[in-house]
């Protein structure tokens, strides 16, 4: 397809990246491992790296969230960090009694090519006959990919090591990618509304939304157990969500990876478990097509409470189409997210016309052509391995209405006086992030009015008249 | 009306420490033990600071390249700030520190809110990243025309050999602007502190002294370890503008280059956070001969002591009649404030564990309001910024410290201010204290706890034992002191308040103070029934 104007920043010739639309992967593993029960995880490298990510995701769901680190030094670097390792460990150990350390590398530990595998089945063998918490391992270099990618490495790295194959059972796996405390939730309750007993790997719904305490916790509650984690290769089917997963991770990856994998595909291969994917369930469209594939699988009917949501949602579409059809938008953050928000917003009228990524998979274009169908619009700019800067340089020739996505858009917002729409992550800037509702009939619901009424309030602000009734 | 808290009794603070003490691993109690001191003002006690953290006890620092890229160079407006690594370390400092900047005019440049990266990829750390690292300052230099740039490393920088240095002043030779490295690896030192004084010599180095011109102003200061956090800066410019000080240079709060390089034209240095920046106090004065003294601007009583301190250096009746008349015109206000506020406030404690001066600074405010602090400490100040720089010549360089290079500096004979030397040595003999610094723990009560590079554990049982009615830290530290009950102020960003300095500051935080101590929210974490006695329940369950 040579219709859309595919780009990327390197072919724009700028070598630097100008305000990153991407995090580093250790940031996506621990992510990811927080949604592990009774977990603490662990950053192989210089203290600074678990300070700033913690410093970032806190910033984000303004919960406590420790991540410990194994605190190199200069030593550290030139004769390893095995000491460093060990002596963490130790100490997570006393200080936390976790069942899970799941630990993430840095740039720094893999530069110096440290094998984090070896050094916990050593520590394992020095402490034979101790009872021992899982130690998980996820190899993040943050010059490999960007934080989708750690997140991906690590749910995979976590099935991997933990699966396996006993009785049979009833269950099914849900995978459901980078969303927030608040999405999980809602999936948490379809599963219930089916009455179908569910593992959902990693669910930080808790762990990273608390509520208030009256004593203090070490570990937050929540999160996928151990147990059922272990559980995961005996389910009876696997749903993820997602188009690209880590594929970023794969394509610019020189140490090559046996081969790239997600978690799903793992217990697919592994214990042949039956694997389904569909995209980000957001909009109408992809919503339904999570709902089909559920009926499918658990061979039941979708719940009337989803049905009279879906009705209210469509009803919602009808009743502000005058004010949405022949917008456009430009769409940015995470490749999975996007997609599903530039399907959502093709129902309702929205021209996305700038949709950007810091991601670089090589199939952003080919996912949203599949997902779109004829809704494809071919005059779409597609920026892989964008920053803001690159993708401000856009703004001018197509002059969007609306920008959706993190935080991080807000001085492109400003400069070009465009509502922005905050989703995915970060978000620093307004209270609430764990609670943005993004996916199902209802997250559709909150962005579908997000939206709306952001440009009904540009509407009327920029009105000299002062409408009342819009 | 007295609170509640001047009613309960105060725990014996060596207990508090031997408890703590007592759950750790016999090696690590050892070395903890050091760092926790039971102050005794008068006894001359040694703190065990700037060591290295344990692995895997979660602690509160950031690495060398934090402070070094973060702190001191992060509130410069119009150099680029280009990050050579991955993207995380560009993507996390990204202002992220909340320090503010206003440019002259409309059309000055301000490249504060860019996040700069090379953006490594694995391709650049095996074949290393130099090219890429030339071809992004190329790029920069194309689109901004900078005065400056300045080069950052990241741990995989140091490790596979890019020489920062090297590429800096080649293409300073190529695009005819100042371009410089700073070797600021994250796994360098023991916290961010590393990363201060790395800043300072490549400050000093390359700008300090390029330009003699001595602007405007009759009384010219330099004000050092000021970074403008929640406008801060202006709150203080604000102030000196009204008693006619003139600021030549501030590092780095609101600051432009242009300011680093006139700073040795200035005729005193005053610095506010002695560990950031001690360096260049101590260099401008080797060098240029222009003295320092330390101020705080934390707490307006303070604020009031400093400048008196400034006009009694410049022994100008004048100068001195204004900075009075300044005093008496803002304090009315101040005091009406803090009277209302004290009234809630007095007799309540805090604790304190942030930065390496702020910890201090930050326990006038509360005595003003009638509030005690009764435990402290730094996350990555050094023994003097505790006990005073009389320590200074016994404190052991560790390895960890001789890594960060010791600038030679000479005195430069041409720009050397004789006359500045000569006040110096008159005002010294008439007990005028220059380059002095005492610390906090003399000025803290006996009795209270001071801790260093405090953890997790530490934080908690501190918590169990006193119930302060404030925690002041970071935002790592703010939901798990609130998950406690207990609220806590960020004294790194302000919560997103201030300005906290000067006078005006001192209002916002009596009332940002008070607005977080009389929160009715904590009585609501138990819902009604939670509270209910035992019985109503067991009769309610017998009904089955």
């Amino acid at each position: 397809m040579e219709t859309s104007k595919y780009i990327k920043k390197k072919e724009q010739a700028f070598t630097s990246t100008r305000n990153a639309c991407k995090q580093c992967s250790p940031l996506g593993s621990s992510l990811a491992f927080k949604g592990i029960k009774n977990c603490i995880p662990l950053i192989h490298g210089s203290q600074g790296c678990s300070t700033y990510i913690r410093r970032y995701m806190i910033s984000h769901f303004r919960e406590p969230i420790d991540i410990a680190s194994s605190n190199f030094s200069e030593n550290s670097t030139v004769f390893g960090g095995a000491q460093n390792f060990n002596i963490s460990v130790d100490n997570l150990i006393k200080q936390y009694n976790p069942e899970v350390i799941a630990i993430s590398s840095t740039c720094l530990s893999e530069t110096i090519g440290e094998d984090v595998k070896k050094m916990i089945s050593e520590y394992k063998a020095v402490n034979k006959g101790k009872i021992l918490p899982e130690l998980i391992f996820a190899s993040t270099p943050s010059y490999a990919g960007s934080h989708v990618d750690g997140y991906h490495e690590a749910v995979f790295e976590t099935i991997k090591s933990l699966s396996e194959n006993k009785e049979s059972n009833d269950i099914i796996n849900l995978f459901p990618g980078i969303l927030s405390p608040e999405d999980l939730r809602l999936l948490k309750e379809v599963f219930l509304y089916y009455n179908q007993s569910y593992i959902m790997f990693p669910d930080y719904s808790d762990t990273l939304d608390n509520p208030s305490w009256d004593e203090y916790k070490k570990i937050s509650d929540g999160g996928t157990s151990v147990e059922a984690l272990k559980r995961t290769g005996s389910s009876k089917a696997s749903i993820e969500f997602g188009y690209v997963f880590n594929s970023s991770a794969q394509t610019s990856r020189i140490k090559t990876q046996v081969a790239y994998q997600t978690a799903a595909k793992y217990l697919n291969e592994k214990f042949e478990i039956p694997t389904y994917s569909t995209g980000f369930p957001i909009g109408i469209k992809e919503s339904d097509a999570f709902f089909n594939l559920l009926n499918a699988i658990t061979g039941k009917e979708t719940p009337e409470k989803y049905l009279l949501e879906r009705g209210r949602l469509v009803d919602s579409y009808i009743d502000g189409h005058k004010y949405l059809s022949g917008k456009k938008a430009f769409v940015y953050g995470d490749e999975d997210l996007i997609i599903g928000i530039i399907s959502f917003l093709s129902e309702i009228g929205i021209k996305t016309v700038l949709c950007a990524t810091g991601g670089e998979s090589k199939i952003l274009q080919s996912a949203l052509e599949n997902v779109l169908g004829d809704r494809f619009n071919s005059e779409m700019i597609i920026g892989s391995g964008m920053d803001f800067e690159s993708m401000g340089a856009h703004m001018e020739t197509y002059q969007p209405d609306i920008m959706i996505g993190s935080s991080k858009g807000v001085y492109l917002s400003k400069r070009h006086d465009i509502p922005l729409v905050r989703v995915g992550f970060p978000i620093h800037d307004r209270i609430g992030s764990q609670r943005v509702k993004h996916i199902l009939y209802e997250g559709t619901q909150e962005l579908f009015d997000k939206i709306t009424n952001a440009l009904l309030e540009k509407r009327q602000d920029d009105s000299e008249i002062g409408y009342q009734y819009m | 009306m007295k609170s509640e808290k001047s009613r309960y009794i105060m725990p014996d603070a060596e207990d508090v420490k031997q408890e703590i003490l007592q759950k750790y691993p016999a090696k690590v109690a050892k070395k903890r033990a050091k760092s926790m001191v039971v102050n005794d003002p008068e006894a001359g006690q040694e703190i065990q600071a700037n060591v290295r953290t344990i692995p895997g006890i979660i602690t509160q620092r950031g690495c060398t390249y934090a402070g070094c890229k973060g702190v001191v160079l992060g509130p410069t407006r119009d150099i680029i700030n280009l990050v050579h690594g991955p993207i995380g370390c560009s993507f996390y400092a990204w202002l992220t520190r909340r320090n503010q900047t206003k440019p002259p005019t409309e059309q000055s440049e301000n490249f504060m809110t860019y996040c700069f990266s090379t953006d490594m990829q694995d391709s650049n750390i095996v074949f290393g990243g130099e090219l890429k690292l030339k071809e992004a300052i190329r790029e920069a230099y194309a689109i901004f025309k900078p005065k400056a740039i300045g080069v950052f490393s990241t741990c995989p920088v140091g490790l596979i050999g890019d020489d920062v240095h090297a590429v800096s002043k080649e293409m300073q030779e190529e695009l005819g602007i100042k371009i410089f490295g700073f070797s600021c690896e994250g796994y360098k030192g023991v916290s961010q502190s590393a990363g201060h004084h790395i800043a300072n010599n490549q400050i000093f180095k390359h700008l300090v002294g390029l330009d003699d011109e001595v602007k405007g102003g009759k009384f010219r200061i330099n004000l050092l370890g000021e970074y403008n956090i929640g406008g801060d800066a202006f709150e203080l410019e604000r102030i000196f503008d009204e008693v006619g000080i003139s600021l030549v240079s501030t590092f780095s709060g609101n600051s432009s280059i242009d300011q680093f390089t006139n700073a040795h034209t200035a005729d005193l240095s005053a610095v506010m956070c002695h560990r950031s920046i001690n360096y260049i106090a101590e260099m401008l004065e080797k060098k240029y001969g222009v003295p320092w003294i330390k101020v705080n601007f934390i707490g307006a009583e303070a604020t009031a002591k400093s400048l008196r301190k400034i006009a009694d250096y410049f022994g100008d009746t004048e100068l001195t009649a204004k900075v009075e008349a300044v005093i008496a015109k803002e304090m009315p206000e101040v005091n009406a404030i803090k009277d209302v506020v004290k009234k809630r406030s007095e007799g309540k404690i805090a604790m304190m564990f942030v930065g390496g001066s702020r910890a201090h600074h930050y326990q006038e405010l509360f005595n003003e309001i009638g509030m005690s602090t009764v435990s402290a400490g730094y996350e990555f100040a050094h023994r003097d910024d505790y006990e005073g720089r009389h320590v200074l010549p016994g404190i052991k360089v560790d390895a960890d410290s001789r890594n960060i290079e010791e600038l030679e500096v000479q005195k430069e004979d041409e720009k050397y201010r004789a006359d500045l030397v000569a006040k110096k040595t008159k005002l010294s003999e008439s007990g005028y204290r220059f380059s002095d610094y005492d610390g906090m723990m003399p000025e803290m009560k006996k009795g209270s706890l001071v801790i260093d590079d405090i953890s997790h554990w530490e934080t908690e049982k501190l918590i169990e034992y006193y119930k302060p009615d404030i925690f002041c830290a970071g935002i790592k530290e703010k939901y798990v002191v609130q998950k406690h009950g207990i609220p806590l102020k960020q004294l790194h960003s302000y919560d997103y308040g201030g300005p906290y300095a000067g006078f005006k500051g001192a209002i916002n935080f009596y009332k940002d103070i008070d607005m977080q101590l009389n929160s009715k929210v904590w009585k609501m974490i138990k819902a009604p029934w939670e509270n209910e006695p035992e019985l109503v329940g067991s009769v309610a369950y017998a009904e089955y």
